[in-house]
């Protein structure tokens, strides 16, 4: 039992949209038809749909957070929900649509393997829907799924859908996105979310629940550059592992092997893979998003911050980095001014050298006159950093190829950028 | 190529969370680990000692004691910090009550989880801890839904959860002022059932708890708990012997108990993954009102 059950993997999804596309009832659809609602969470929601005079259980009601978000029947936040099929653990971001939110949805999707996007059939592809599709290609999501819900209130039909599809292909062809993947569903009945919709025989595509458990994500890491960020040196002081020196990290991408010629940066050491090492004993080998600790044959100076790559792969080491920002803080962002930045394990200091262009992300139209950069907005901007950082494009590596931006003065996160 | 290249859940859940607690190692001068004897610390340490192998972990641990404790509990939490050669820290409510720093609740219902908070807090200023890594899962209850993996807290300890700053990637933000601490939740993204089958397939020994015993309990409100003399009865409330185990560990008075007979790990993962209620179902601490959770984290509690 504990081994057919350890064979699962885990997908992480995110789902904007708002209240009116049925996005909470979709969630609630996904864990109620998937058994993953217990008794008392049931009956809680029974209770509350009771007592707000509404017929029948309001399954929406299950994914409602805080005290101060059902008071105002909003989602201020980022949720985060679980549930799991004999195949697949999912961790579904639950997060708010609306344009105020935009940072929210980066958030959401900044660790996604899929997005889903909802459309409401009667409405169709609106502004909004443009902005998600959008935001998961800004964030490199690898799989879309574009649910269209509400399919009973227009009768089931796949004229609909199709002109819906059409229109939605009609600009994603514009944007970064690989895998996109339309179904057509009732979360309110249940149609086409965990059971085959018997009221739309003419769509052969699957479920919702199929899409997600069978999507491939295998190789939506990297596994071609070899970058490990140092975390930590590990050094036990103790008799048994007297000259132990490990350097302990998790793996960012690439296959590291045992025997590898590596080269530690920004120092530019080489040296050989002694040994990978865990706690559950020595690996051959090593691959994202694993957590080890390298030991290495030569002994060089390596701390926190440094990475360690293949010799003959390396990251682009630079203190100009040209990025796309989200800007997420109510103070504005400050033309010139100083912020810290983290990036990998690495901490430093950066400068906004000069705004490129702000982009309203309605229009994918880049405006390079009015260059107030404002909460929720996206811009492209340059910055220079007190120290190199060891950086990969954000299309070939999620991981080496994003920042934070960090007031320093109140250490609030301010903005998300992805390398160019 | 990739195909063999693939962690499962478990592996995954395991290298995201050594990731986070190697994080608070490098980023704060003074962590503590807030160890309660249930098995979600329980498994906090043993991820710990996976992190910093063949070191030991950087960590003190800290147990708020309630002075109400099953004795399996304390047992077991004293032969493991002997095991792993940690240092522990008590904060004991009893002490806090005596030196009437808090005041103790009367009646039936009476349970000293509240008057942890205050303790832990006092516990965290006077160590000088700049993070405190907790044991909290985000399927547990609907406010834990929405904490990040870092919880910034100002000097009162207090959660705001309309200013918690936005964790994108697997970069964490630390950053923090004088007197400011943060919480940390390295296990945020287990579920009940992702604990107890790594418990499984790891081999961790728990406390006899968790597994089928017999005990005299009564009921209350549609739980079950155990008899013990920090708990007064009404006089319609009868002992019974029944084979009974705990889904959590928490202080005595709140912490219900099951019947069940699963005796083994494989015995509880199976009924894990065919039960009907949540796990803190049997927690009278969450039943006060809808968003006991929500307040008492406002409040300071982990």
């Amino acid at each position: 039992m504990v081994n057919s059950l350890a064979h699962t993997e885990l997908l992480r999804f995110t789902t904007a949209g708002s209240v009116d596309d049925g996005k909470s009832t979709l969630i609630g659809r996904l864990l109620y038809d998937s058994k993953s609602i217990f008794e008392d969470q049931y009956e809680a929601i029974s209770q509350t749909s009771a007592k707000r005079g509404e017929e029948g259980v309001n399954l929406a009601l299950l994914t409602d957070g805080l005290k101060a978000e059902r008071e105002q029947g909003i989602t201020i936040d980022v949720a985060y929900r679980y549930f799991a099929t004999p195949k697949r653990k999912f961790i579904i971001a639950d997060t708010p649509g609306h344009i105020q939110y935009t940072r929210n949805m980066v958030t959401g999707a900044s660790t996604a393997n899929v997005a889903l996007i909802l459309i409401d059939a009667r409405k169709g592809v609106v502004e909004q829907t443009r902005r998600h599709a959008f935001i998961a290609s800004l964030l490199q999501i690898p799989h879309l799924i574009v649910c269209i819900n509400k399919m009973d209130l227009v009768d089931f039909s796949e004229e609909a859908y199709n002109k819906i599809k059409d229109d939605f292909s009609g600009f994603s062809h514009r944007l970064d996105v690989k895998d996109v993947e339309f179904i057509p569903m009732s979360a309110l009945l249940g149609d086409n979310v965990v059971d085959r919709s018997s009221n739309m025989d003419w769509y052969g595509g699957s479920t919702l629940l199929y899409a997600l458990e069978n999507v491939h994500i295998g190789s939506d890491n990297n596994f071609i550059d070899c970058r490990l960020p140092v975390q930590t040196v590990i050094r036990p002081y103790s008799d048994a592992y007297h000259d132990y020196r490990g350097y302990a990290g998790r793996i960012a991408g690439g296959v590291f092997k045992k025997g590898d010629k590596i080269t530690v940066l920004p120092s530019g050491f080489t040296s050989t893979i002694a040994k990978i090492d865990t706690y559950d004993g020595e690996l051959e080998e090593a691959f994202p998003p694993m957590s080890v600790t390298l030991l290495l044959e030569d002994e060089i100076d390596i701390s926190r911050g440094d990475m360690i790559v293949r010799e003959n792969n390396q990251p682009d080491v630079s203190q100009d980095i040209e990025v796309m920002l989200c800007w997420f803080n109510e103070r504005p962002l400050q033309p010139r001014g100083k912020y810290a930045i983290m990036h990998t394990t690495q901490e430093a200091r950066c400068i906004i050298k000069d705004v490129r262009y702000r982009l309203d992300i309605n229009t994918l139209h880049r405006d390079e006159e009015n260059k107030e950069v404002r909460m929720n907005d996206i811009c492209r901007v340059l910055l220079r950093t007190t120290a190199p950082l060891l950086t990969d494009p954000y299309r070939k590596n999620r991981i080496t190829g994003s920042v934070i931006l960090v007031d320093e003065q109140t250490n609030e996160t301010v903005a998300a950028g992805m390398v160019i | 190529m990739t195909a063999n290249y693939q962690l499962n859940h478990l592996r995954e859940l395991e290298s995201e969370s050594i990731f986070v607690l190697r994080e608070v190692a490098a980023q704060f001068e003074n962590p503590v680990l807030l160890f309660s004897g249930g098995k979600d610390s329980i498994l906090m340490v043993h991820l710990a000692v996976k992190a910093f192998y063949p070191a030991k972990i950087p960590f003190t641990l800290l147990h708020v004691d309630t002075g109400h404790n099953f004795q399996e509990t304390i047992d077991y939490r004293d032969q493991l910090v002997e095991r792993i050669g940690a240092k522990l820290i008590v904060g004991s409510v009893q002490e806090a009550i005596d030196s009437g720093m808090v005041r103790e609740e009367t009646g039936y219902n009476a349970t000293r989880n509240y008057l942890q908070t205050a303790v832990l807090l006092d516990s965290l200023e006077k160590g000088k801890y700049d993070a405190a890594l907790g044991g909290g899962r985000r399927d547990e209850e609907k406010a834990r839904a929405k904490e990040r993996f870092f919880s910034h807290r100002d000097e009162f300890g207090q959660w705001d959860p309309k200013n918690q700053r936005p964790e994108l990637w697997n970069l964490f933000n630390g950053r923090k002022q004088y007197g400011e601490h943060f919480r940390v939740f390295p296990i945020s993204n287990w579920t009940e059932l992702d604990v107890w089958q790594y418990l499984a397939v790891e081999e961790v020994e728990l406390p006899n708890l968790y597994f089928a015993h017999e005990r005299k309990v009564f009921r209350r409100d549609g739980m079950l708990l155990a008899e013990s003399e920090h708990l007064p009865r009404r006089p319609e409330e009868k002992l019974e012997r029944m084979t009974v185990r705990c889904r959590t560990i928490g202080d005595i008075t709140c912490t219900g108990v099951w019947e069940s007979s699963a005796a083994t790990l494989e015995d509880i993962i199976a009924e894990v993954s065919m039960a009907r209620q949540t796990e803190r179902g049997g927690r009278a601490d969450d039943k006060r009102s809808e968003t006991a959770m929500e307040d008492r984290k406002k409040q300071g509690y982990f």
